[in-house]
């Protein structure tokens, strides 16, 4: 497995591109691919047990990306794991390319078509509760917006994920605090989150959506016996670029070639910070 | 509920009926509960999905029978058609039942994305369809269902018109491997005559011969153009196509095509809007064609349509054989004195 500093090397190279392949299709949503990044890597790194070879097995675990903007992280994760060449990123947003500006099952690795938000929980609520049927044994991640949460049809799936004790899903909140209009608390406040869904009937834990170590910690087994689980990860949009962080107008913001170059620049540093580091 | 003023076969069209041999059978829901019931029997996969619905879907026995092979998600449409759509990304075939007024509005986003643009195999099944809940109001009416998943791709929609149909419709849409909305009534429905063959997806049935004028219906409404078309034949001395359209996608559109060359006029009949249903389908498959014949919708218009039993608002829209037979008596009347 990979240490943690190999893996916060990973997520650098990952903001990196994720920044690139933005820059070169002149759209995409920056703020929360760069708040997911390290969730993404601890799952496809350390949790999932899938890969290009076994993608087609009925047994691997699944991974849906109910917040499906954010398909820029899961693409260059994706590429790095070795499911399609990251060249192919190249096209991104292009005439008939398969790489969209929201997840589909056109691209080898992903398990299903997201964009709509509220959709993913619902759908992953029928994957976990198909597993326990045939006792299968494959766990099911999804990743939700906080934003998100304002979507009814997510509570509707919490309420049946615990109605039907499915231990093998787990939901990861990639928390934010923001969205496109501004600050959660002020669009539609959905605090207090973590007696929310213990009150649904959820085993909750918190931890800093960054913290490579705790990330792990929180997903490598199910967090209980009977119950779903969700890791309410605090995260910050747009993290790793100064000037993108926690600033809503990053949502869906594309850098100018000035803001391009500072934002690789300040990774590159962050980078050569590390191998100093490790060195 | 007190019995309903008008029944749905008058006396009339109860001789009709017998004298064309037909045998009033089971409404469509108890066949397709059984056909259901059978295919789970024989595939543990096979999966029944409810939204509080499994009475209303006449599925009590199947969940008596086969209880690890129900699920229900409680009163939230949206999320019986994302769990179905994860069920089926599992590997169940499942059939996802609701009514279908709340099944293809409250849902709809998750039948365009998680069902048919994810391209799961999961089977609708749209139940008390039309207005079938005709004296509970418009909430409960689906008049919009045909309209509204014409317009999403990769989505099968078959409406049956009997008994026959329907078990023939439900272990075509499990076999399918793919999108599928079936839609039923609760009304008992004669047997449509053997004349029709064979079943399969996107072709039309003729249950009636003849080149006068053809009849082109779907769903509950079949039985009533055939027996209108037998009461022209008997008073009119008119011989009448009639295509059972089972399939409302993919159309068959060569039988619209050839009706319309052999016959000349054409009365599509539906329990649906009349906007955005089968009869504005046809109507875009003979203009497209460049086939012109005459060419009449007949369904709910387009207004705060009335309430009471089904057979009330099938009377008062001239869906039943008097209304039917009336209508096409007096168009053809109307166009032959113009011409």
């Amino acid at each position: 497995m990979l240490s943690d500093r190999e893996l916060a090397r990973k997520s650098l190279l990952c903001r990196r591109q994720v920044l690139q392949i933005i820059k070169q299709a002149g759209a995409g949503h920056t703020g929360g691919s760069l708040s997911c990044v390290d969730i993404l890597n601890v799952l496809y790194h350390r949790v999932l047990r899938v890969s290009p070879a076994t993608f087609t097995d009925p047994r691997r675990d699944r991974y849906i990306q109910s917040k499906g903007h954010s398909v820029e992280a899961l693409y260059v994760v994706l590429a790095d794991c070795g499911f399609f060449p990251a060249t192919e990123l190249e096209t991104l947003c292009r005439y008939r390319s398969p790489f969209v500006g929201h997840p589909t099952r056109k691209v080898p690795g992903i398990e299903h078509n997201t964009g709509a938000l509220g959709h993913g929980l619902s759908f992953s609520v029928g994957l976990a509760l198909g597993a326990k049927m045939d006792q299968a044994g494959f766990r099911v991640f999804t990743l939700l917006g906080d934003g998100e949460l304002a979507e009814g049809s997510n509570w509707e799936a919490a309420m049946a994920a615990a109605h039907y004790r499915l231990a093998n899903l787990t939901a990861i909140v990639d928390c934010n605090t923001l969205q496109i209009t501004g600050r959660t608390r002020d669009v539609m406040n959905f605090e207090p989150l973590a007696e929310k869904f213990a009150a649904f009937g959820w085993a909750v834990r918190q931890v800093d959506g960054h913290d490579l170590a705790a990330l792990t910690d929180a997903l490598q087994a199910p967090l209980a016996a009977a119950r779903p689980g969700v890791v309410i990860a605090r995260t910050v949009k747009g993290r790793g670029v100064s000037f993108m962080e926690d600033a809503a107008k990053w949502h869906h913001g594309v850098p100018s070639d000035e803001e391009y170059t500072r934002a690789l620049a300040e990774i590159d540093a962050a980078l050569a910070a590390l191998e100093e580091a490790s060195a | 509920m007190s019995a309903p003023a008008f029944p749905m076969y008058g006396p009339a069209a109860v001789r009709t009926a017998e004298r064309l041999g037909l045998k009033l059978g089971r409404p469509n829901l108890d066949a397709f509960a059984d056909t259901l019931l059978g295919l789970a029997r024989a595939d543990r996969n096979v999966l029944a999905v409810t939204s509080d619905s499994r009475g209303s879907g006449r599925l009590g026995p199947f969940g008596q029978a086969l209880p690890e092979q129900m699920v229900e998600v409680g009163i939230a449409e949206q999320n019986l058609v994302g769990i179905a759509a994860g069920l089926a990304a599992a590997g169940k075939t499942v059939f996802a039942v609701a009514p279908a007024c709340f099944l293809t509005a409250r849902a709809l986003e998750q039948i365009k994305n998680d069902v048919a643009y994810a391209d799961q195999p999961v089977v609708l099944v749209g139940i008390s369809a039309g207005v079938s809940y005709g004296a509970l109001g418009t909430t409960h009416h689906s008049l919009h269902d045909f309209a509204a998943l014409r317009a999403i791709h990769n989505l099968t929609l078959i409406a049956p018109a009997d008994n026959f149909e329907t078990r023939e419709a439900v272990k075509a849409a499990a076999a399918a491997r793919r999108p599928v909305y079936l839609r039923f009534g609760k009304a008992p429905l004669y047997d449509l005559p053997p004349a029709g063959g064979a079943f399969a997806i996107g072709r039309a049935r003729p249950v009636g011969n003849g080149t006068d004028l053809a009849f082109i219906a779907t769903g509950e409404t079949v039985i009533h153009a055939l027996l209108a078309a037998a009461n022209l034949e008997e008073r009119d001395g008119l011989k009448c196509r009639v295509l059972s359209l089972p399939t409302i996608k993919p159309l068959d559109t060569a039988a619209i095509v050839q009706a319309a060359r052999d016959c000349g006029a054409i009365l599509t009949v539906e329990e649906h809007l009349v906007c955005g249903g089968l009869g504005e389908a046809c109507a875009g498959v003979l203009a497209q064609a460049g086939v012109s014949c005459r060419f009449k919708i007949i369904g709910i218009p387009d207004e705060d349509t009335v309430t009471g039993s089904q057979a009330d608002i099938f009377r008062h829209y001239g869906l039943t054989m008097e209304g039917l037979a009336q209508t096409a008596r007096d168009w053809l009347h109307g166009h032959s004195v113009s011409t």
